[in-house]
């Protein structure tokens, strides 16, 4: 793309945007209310598995994109790690243009209805709108539009599959097919190359499908997203682990040409701290993983999973409200977060608090976990929490959290969810002789998101530690773009 | 989809699988496993890999009926499939030449043992199992693990076949007539407890290969874990192989346990249905 400033100066004075500009004063665009989410009413969703934001509908998608009034510079669009040229697609929207709506955000979004829910939009282009950083209002409901035009091209039946270049027989594959691989693959296969995804488990898509619950993001917006990669060529080969059943050096031997790492950051923390082994405690991947992935808590899935009434979730991520709003759902009678900082601390999107707390989530802010406490058959009991308070900001900005001596008490539990962080994947870099890793285990790679390995390229989680969804596709999109250049310098020739 | 192309049983509760599984036919070596599951609705277990022809590009499985899904599994027959199968998992056995190894097995842990004497023997070792298992009809393998075997001693506890008495008679009864350099012990979690303590009495360094519950099998939920010299282990990644006298059974017994209650009762279901 030319100079950016440029183009969006010439897109915004386009005769339709000129024109959708005016039809509506800016003073009267201010002055109108942010949209609110239609959700399922706290008390019943928190007994189902459905998606609690319903949508929007078309009348309410168009009043909410009349509030962006398609600044000249528009600021939003810094906050969005994939630059999606926020104004462009908000104004197709307010045109009635939904489909073209849609097709701006594939330009640099492969799947904007998963980002569309699950991006910290508070966080990202919401916390960088012109409402936000000058008029001091609600930002201009991005993720929700976003949202509202990807569902509205999925359901209306005319989702065009991208057009791919001539194959040009070139093999190329990836390692994971989470967001990271999956926005590879599919600029990689534009291109015209031959692209397989290898994946470890019975199902593709990583932490979208293992981890992060229906309620959120149903499995089905996924799958669709899945089956549009193969029909546009991609290769998806399931129960698959690299490293295990081959090597990278296996696969090169097979005419790999190069490759993505987009392994994770699938390995869970413990606290290492006494009787966290106890029957009932398990990680949060543990937990999903069994509801999500493997069904546990339907009847007619063979995989079982506990179910507790007193429910403990450690942890104050998305990780954690995740898997205690699925605790809740699956019927606890008490389902509470234990965080060691307080509420303003917590890293998980804001929305999810909001909807934690109306699903009568109890909050135990500033509370420490210390040690478990089993009956005699090794079942978790009890458990002995500290109350904390905050000191200093540490490294992270965020301020220190201090344990209070003697302040220690007990909670009645049976079962117990730690989500406290994961850690990468160690798996390919301990395979891969020569690839260069920091002490925390990420893969090092350079601005090109390649490594020390000149055919292997990394992103996502597994280089940044745990991070989000759209900066792993980010880095796909990133990867496919490089490895491109790579080959075409060094192979093609 | 992994086709069975052989299936045979070898006893009442035991069958062995021969299913298609090239990649994983090539690569695998002993002491690693598998995990599978039937259908969209099943659950993921882990299966030791009880040997492999890589041109024929299959893998060998043995597995003991204990539940519903070893019972689906059991219940295909030649030509139906498994819907899924992942491997091989999990660390190689450290296989070396060490001298005399003995081996003790109880009931189907004896599957497993198979690879790993079978390599232990090609490094040179001299070999002496210990077969053991409840009663005559459960003693599996016995003509596999004698052709690696140096000597085999079968062990039922009520003397039905060979001697009678437990594992650790068997075992104590090599270790006093000559020394024994390494030692290697899998079979139900309580056997190994006390085959551990048997050996740790004589100084013998000892494996132990660990059968906890597992879901993913690539280190990414923590169901398999345990405590191995006081720290926190995963199964399935860093094992299933582990020093035995460095083991924390008692914490390993209680996490099998886990799911009792579940598995008794969707075993039921199983069986009316
Ligand atoms: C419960 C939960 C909730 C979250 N909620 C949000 C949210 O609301 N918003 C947000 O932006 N982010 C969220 N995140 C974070 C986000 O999901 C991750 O940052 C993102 O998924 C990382 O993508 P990835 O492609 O790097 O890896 P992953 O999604 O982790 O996928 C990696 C895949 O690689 C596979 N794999 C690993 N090793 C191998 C191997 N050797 N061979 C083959 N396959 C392999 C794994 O099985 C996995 O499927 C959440 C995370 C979790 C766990
Ligand atoms: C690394 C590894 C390798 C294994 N290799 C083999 C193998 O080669 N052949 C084989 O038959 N099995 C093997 N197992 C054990 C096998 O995975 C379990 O028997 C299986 O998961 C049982 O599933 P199920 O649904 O049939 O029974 P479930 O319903 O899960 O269990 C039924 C009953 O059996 C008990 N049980 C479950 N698992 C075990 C266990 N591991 N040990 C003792 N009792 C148990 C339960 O407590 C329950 O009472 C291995 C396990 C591991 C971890
Ligand atoms: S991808 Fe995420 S950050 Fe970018 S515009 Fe959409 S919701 Fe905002
Ligand atoms: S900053 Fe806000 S108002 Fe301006 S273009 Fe972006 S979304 Fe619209
Ligand atoms: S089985 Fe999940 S970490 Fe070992």
């Amino acid at each position: 793309m030319e100079n950016i400033t440029d183009y969006y100066k010439s897109e915004r004075a386009q005769d339709w945007r000129t024109e959708i500009r005016k039809s509506v004063k800016v003073k009267e665009r201010t002055s109108m209310e942010r949209t609110k989410m239609p959700e399922q009413e706290p008390t019943v969703r928190n007994k189902n598995s459905l998606e609690v934001n319903l949508g929007l509908v078309e009348k309410i998608a168009l009043k909410e994109a009349q509030r962006c009034i398609d600044c000249p510079d528009p600021t939003c669009v810094k906050g969005c790690p994939v630059s999606i040229y926020i104004p462009k697609f908000i104004k197709k929207i307010e045109i009635g243009d939904f489909l073209g709506a849609a097709t701006v955000l594939k330009e640099t979004n492969t799947l904007p209805a998963v980002c569309g829910r699950v991006c910290p939009q508070e966080k990202q282009c919401e916390a960088q709108c012109f409402y936000t950083i000058k008029l001091n209002q609600p930002p201009v409901a991005i993720g929700y539009l976003e949202r509202f035009a990807a569902d509205y091209e999925r359901n209306s039946g005319k989702t065009a599959i991208p057009e791919v270049a001539k194959p040009n027989g070139i093999k190329v594959a990836s390692i994971g097919s989470g967001p990271a691989s999956l926005a590879w693959s599919a600029d990689m296969v534009k291109m015209g190359y031959d692209v397989t995804v290898f994946e470890a488990l019975h199902e593709i898509g990583g932490v979208l499908k293992y981890g992060i619950p229906e309620f959120r993001l149903p499995n089905s917006i996924v799958d669709f997203e899945i089956d549009n990669l193969e029909k546009m060529g991609v290769k998806f080969v399931k129960n698959f682990v690299v490293g295990k059943t081959a090597t990278i050096d296996d696969l090169r031997a097979k005419g790999f040409k190069a490759f993505f790492v987009g392994s994770g950051a699938g390995l869970p923390r413990f606290m290492n701290i006494p009787g966290e082994n106890s029957i009932g405690i398990f990680s949060s991947n543990e937990y999903l993983t069994r509801v999500n992935l493997m069904g546990a808590a339907k009847e007619d899935h063979d995989t079982p999973v506990i179910i507790g009434k007193n429910v403990a979730v450690i942890g104050g991520g998305n990780t954690a409200m995740d898997s205690v709003r699925t605790a809740k759902r699956l019927g606890a009678e008490r389902a509470m977060i234990i965080y060691r900082r307080s509420r303003e601390e917590m890293p998980a999107r804001l929305e999810e608090v909001h909807h934690a707390i109306d699903e009568e989530i109890e909050f135990l802010n500033l509370n420490n976990p210390v040690s478990y406490i089993a009956d005699d058959k090794g079942r978790v009991q009890k458990m002995l929490v500290q109350k904390m308070e905050l000191g200093e900001p540490d490294a992270s900005g965020r301020r220190r959290p201090i344990p209070i001596e003697g302040s220690e008490y007990e909670i009645e539990v049976d079962e117990v969810v730690v989500a406290v962080g994961v850690s990468p994947n160690p798996l390919i870099p301990a395979t891969v002789a020569g690839l260069e890793t920091t002490k925390w285990g990420t893969i090092v790679v350079n601005d090109d998101l390649q490594s020390s390995v000149e055919d292997i390229f990394a992103g996502g989680d597994i280089v940044r530690g745990g991070a989000t969804v759209i900066l792993a596709m980010g880095d796909g999109r990133k990867a496919a773009a490089a490895m491109d250049k790579y080959i075409t310098e060094k192979i093609k020739k | 989809m992994n086709k069975i192309v052989e299936k045979e049983q070898f006893s009442e509760n035991v069958f062995k699988l021969v299913v298609e599984a090239p990649d994983v036919a090539v690569n695998r070596k002993a002491g690693h496993f598998v995990i599978i599951k039937l259908g969209e609705k099943g659950e993921r277990i882990p299966l030791t890999i009880a040997g492999s022809d890589p041109e024929r590009g299959t893998i060998d499985l043995v597995i003991q009926r204990v539940g519903v899904t070893s019972h689906k599994l059991t219940a295909l027959n030649v030509g139906d499939t498994i819907t899924d199968l992942v491997g091989p998992l999990g660390q190689a056995t450290h296989i070396e030449k060490v001298g005399t190894v003995l081996a003790a097995c109880g009931g189907v842990g004896t599957a497993p043992m198979l690879p790993i004497i079978e390599a232990l023997k090609k490094a040179g070792n001299r070999i002496i199992t210990v077969l053991a298992a409840r009663t005559k009809e459960l003693i599996i393998l016995e003509d596999q693990m004698r052709q690696f075997s140096d000597e085999v001693i079968v062990m039922t506890d009520d003397g039905s076949y060979g001697t009678k008495g437990l594992v650790t008679k068997g075992m104590e009864d090599v270790i006093n007539r000559e020394k024994v350099d390494k030692s290697f012990v899998i079979g139900p979690a309580i056997m190994m407890k006390f085959a551990a303590l048997t050996t740790k009495k004589y100084n013998i360094p000892t494996e132990a290969s660990l059968n906890t519950i597992m879901v993913d099998g690539t280190g990414m939920c923590g169901a398999c874990r345990i405590t191995v010299g006081g720290k926190t282990k995963f199964v399935c990644v860093d094992g299933p192989e582990f020093d035995a006298h460095q083991v924390n059974f008692d914490e390993m017994l209680m996490r099998l346990g886990a799911y009792k209650d579940e598995e008794v009762r969707a075993f039921e279901a199983y069986l009316n249905n």
